[in-house]
């Protein structure tokens, strides 16, 4: 049985989800471009990278991301999370286009629409499969009468 | 096609697979750690934020899909330094929300009812779309 536990907060929860993954991931990509590339023989290179705060920045926003993505798997399905929260693409894209002034090609926008519709699509159904747990279904076993 | 082309064809495929097959089983051994958990908010609510934060790191579930997710990320990293980022980024991610949907299907036994994977698929192509 399928049913909606989604609220105000929980929808800000996802929205955590979406956003922290792709700016935490940008961020990581931006300084580790300072960095330079880490050779497999200087690994220890990679603890100078944690000085960057480019980096820090990108490490603090995907444990963001790591907490609320459990959160949200806690209250709603992966099958519900999954999509919800891809609009974070989106927000990148946008990003990109207004605030960098990058250029995006007819098919990206077409992208951009197709994540969108699914958000949208997935947003107005239910968010949660209840599925009896074991420890539930053993309570519905007839009790033994008390001597 | 030649024998390389052919080559290079197989050995991308293996790589992005092994992508999603770990991606996969990871995302499904922490959704259903997380189910057998419980909401975290009530958790939060009862015992604090340690007390959710061991509830989560106490479950050997949740432990072993963190594993599987490293080794998909591990898998990412070799793959960029063999193939192009424009053809391994977008197929596996875009993959791994079909392969999630049916593996939350089977192994999560969540109702995953036509709007959900017509959002799958659309997700799917758009991801797909975006990195041309």
């Amino acid at each position: 049985m399928t049913h909606s536990t989604m609220t105000f907060r929980r929808w800000l929860v996802l929205g955590v989800v979406a956003v922290t993954a792709p700016l935490g991931d940008t961020l990581l990509s931006i300084g580790m471009t300072r960095v330079g590339p880490v050779s497999l023989h200087h690994l220890s290179e990679l603890i100078y990278a944690l000085k960057t705060p480019q980096i820090l920045a990108g490490i603090a926003l995907l444990i963001c991301f790591f907490s609320s993505y459990l959160a949200s798997l806690s209250w709603a399905d992966l099958t519900f999370v999954l999509p919800a929260s891809s609009i974070g693409n989106v927000i990148v894209a946008l990003l990109a286009r207004f605030w960098k002034h990058e250029h995006i090609s007819p098919m990206r926008w077409l992208g951009i629409l197709l994540i969108t519709a699914a958000v949208g699509f997935v947003a107005r159904g239910p968010s949660y499969t209840e599925v009896p747990r074991p420890h539930e279904s053993l309570q519905l076993e007839p009790e033994a009468e008390p001597r | 096609m030649n024998l390389f082309a052919l080559h290079h064809g197989w050995a991308d495929a293996a790589m992005i697979s092994a992508i999603v097959v770990f991606a996969t089983i990871g995302d499904v051994l922490i959704a259903s750690a997380m189910r057998a958990i419980g909401d975290l908010d009530n958790i939060r609510a009862h015992s604090g934020l340690i007390g959710a934060i061991l509830a989560v790191l106490g479950s050997p579930r949740f432990v072993l899909g963190v594993t599987f997710m490293a080794f998909s990320f591990f898998s990412l990293v070799f793959a960029f330094s063999h193939a192009d980022l424009s053809l391994i980024a977008p197929a596996s991610a875009s993959l791994t929300f079909v392969t999630n949907a049916i593996a939350a299907r089977f192994f999560l036994h969540e109702n995953v009812d036509r709007r959900r994977w017509i959002a799958a698929l659309l997700v799917c192509a758009g991801v797909a779309l975006m990195a041309m």
